[in-house]
């Protein structure tokens, strides 16, 4: 008898991975959506153009099997950009070099036109916690994250781009803001930035600051890529605690700052971001199309000159 | 004061666990986990984990329902969290866990559902390789037959479950959908084996004697010290019928001769 996958089964047989060259001139700055694997018969067919797809690569660390060849078949057709979880750069630790190995089986395989990772650490001492976690942005924590990127950019052969993460609580001892420390690690290390806007609009609004002078006043000359998601409010606390739940829309305001952003420095490969309360594909692709049309807006391809 | 990179990880890690700070972890994480946003990652983590365990352990999530393999998996990951990111991974040893749970003693044949649940996701993940097709063995002589060694599909996961029929159990609580249970379940032992020859993973139910003849060919034992060890434990075992639903199963990648090998893509 055959059993229920959580991957429905792939087609027989995928092309081969159509080449980074197609990509670098393809993926100038169009839109992407978050690859899901219920989404994957849609995402193989879409034919919307300058579409790409993103993938955690921790969830395709495997020997095998059938989620390996629908990221095949998904990759054949679609640009694709491997978002990491895992690799804890704000460790006081050196990336773990199995975890680097893995992902670079998985660059070379599947020749993503961006390797991103976070302003995070989640692996200390041997356990790994599904979350980005917050640090003291210290002089001392600038020197180790730069150290852990150049590591992971040496083991991978190209630039990665760093996120900014999502914020809950305040923290003492910071030496750096969060852009004065992104833009001296990018500065130092050689990565390029993924700025979240939906992470600037929570931690702006869980730690009191001004989500626009923060997005106005990122470096955009180094921003690789943007990232879209939804927020919720905590389930006690309300809009008072914003959480990164990925579970939603973008939210009105988000829209918004994006729209505003891109008018500033330009088209950037935008993503949109759904990874809870997974809605039908068209439903993505709808977000995903608005990112796509703010991208070719008069404004933006304006501000890229 | 200032604290080191090292000694906020530290701290930090500590107070995700626990509910309270250690005592001599200071002012600075005390001031950190007394603020609201503190539980958003001490739950984020926890969902984060139990997620995984719930994606990882299907059928025993449909027996036990949402809530209690819920608690039942905050437990477990509270005593046993990931060591690694890649997650579809995590779980290895939440049989052993619910062996030992002892709100689950009420169910006797949960661990051994989950050890199912654990063999689909090996099977599912496991590396690609060909399968040995049936033909492959239809010219050989008995005597080559005998001295020649199956090697097991990297995909194939087996085990006999004495007194309890775990696989009929697993069956009707696996897929998302699963056919209504079956009505009656025979009160008796079953064996399952589970298998990816390509990109599906099948299973069906495996006697007594196939399972100590696959047990004999993953230790590379020859055919006739598998047929023998199949016979041991059941001497009424068919072995002919036995090697040929073994083959149609997939559960093979080559046959060895002396060293020599041979592999055949189904």
């Amino acid at each position: 008898m055959s059993i229920a996958q959580r991957n429905p089964s792939p087609p027989a047989l995928a092309q081969p991975a159509a080449g980074a060259l197609r990509d670098a001139l393809d993926v100038a700055a169009t839109a992407g959506l978050g690859l899901k694997p219920q989404h994957y018969d849609d995402a193989v067919a879409c034919g919307d153009a300058g579409l790409w797809f993103e993938v955690h690569p921790e969830n395709y660390m495997v020997a095998g099997g059938p989620r390996l060849a629908w990221l095949e078949a998904v990759r054949a057709r679609h640009p694709l950009s491997l978002h990491g979880v895992g690799l804890s750069l704000a460790a006081d630790a050196d990336p773990d070099v199995e975890h680097l190995a893995r992902l670079n089986v998985l660059v070379s395989r599947f020749e993503p036109f961006l390797v991103s990772e976070h302003l995070a650490w989640n692996t200390w001492q041997g356990v790994y916690r599904p979350d980005l976690l917050p640090f003291p942005r210290s002089t001392e924590a600038l020197h180790r994250v730069t150290a852990n990127v150049q590591r992971t950019q040496d083991a991978l052969q190209r630039q990665i781009a760093i996120e900014n993460p999502s914020h809950y609580i305040a923290i003492e001892g910071h030496d750096y803001s969060e852009i004065e420390f992104l833009t001296e690690l990018s500065r130092r290390s050689g990565c390029t930035l993924l700025l979240d806007v939906n992470n600037v609009y929570v931690s702006a609004n869980n730690l009191g600051f001004a989500a626009e002078a923060y997005l106005d006043a990122f470096p955009g000359d180094r921003v690789a890529q943007i990232h879209l998601a939804g927020h919720s409010g905590d389930p006690a606390l309300h809009e008072t605690l914003l959480i990164d739940s990925h579970d939603a829309p973008i939210d009105a305001a988000v829209w918004q700052l994006y729209e505003r952003l891109v008018m500033r420095i330009g088209p950037r490969p935008t993503l949109i971001e759904r990874d809870d309360r997974i809605p039908p594909f068209a439903e993505l692709r709808a977000e995903r199309n608005r990112a796509d049309a703010a991208l070719r807006s008069p404004h933006a391809v304006g501000a890229a000159r | 004061m200032t604290q080191s990179l090292r000694q906020f990880q530290d701290g930090f890690a500590h107070a995700l666990r626990f509910e309270a700070c250690e005592p001599d972890a200071g002012a600075v994480m005390a001031g950190l986990v007394s603020q609201p946003g503190f539980a958003v990652y001490r739950n984020t983590v926890m969902k984060g984990c139990v997620d995984a365990l719930q994606d990882n352990f299907p059928a025993v999530a449909r027996l036990v329902g949402d809530e209690w393999f819920r608690a039942a998996a905050a437990e477990f990951a509270a005593a046993n969290p990931p060591d690694r990111p890649a997650l579809i991974d995590y779980g290895a040893r939440f049989p052993e866990f619910l062996d030992a749970f002892e709100p689950a003693a009420a169910v006797p044949y949960l661990a051994d559902v989950a050890r199912l649940d654990r063999f689909a996701t090996q099977a599912h993940v496991s590396a690609d390789a060909p399968v040995l097709a049936a033909a492959a063995l239809a010219s050989l002589s008995e005597d080559t037959l005998a001295r020649a060694v199956l090697h097991v599909h990297p995909s194939a996961q087996w085990r006999w479950f004495d007194a309890m029929p775990i696989y009929s159990i697993w069956r009707d609580n696996h897929a998302a959908a699963a056919a209504q249970p079956a009505a009656d379940i025979e009160w008796i032992s079953e064996g399952a084996l589970l298998v990816r020859p390509q990109f599906v993973v099948t299973s069906q139910l495996l006697g007594v004697d196939g399972c100590a003849f696959l047990d004999a060919c993953g230790r590379a034992e020859p055919l006739a010290d598998a047929a023998a060890a199949a016979l041991a434990a059941d001497p009424d075992a068919d072995l002919a019928a036995l090697l040929e639903r073994l083959l149609r199963a997939g559960a093979f990648t080559q046959i060895e001769f002396h060293g020599s090998s041979m592999q055949e893509a189904g």
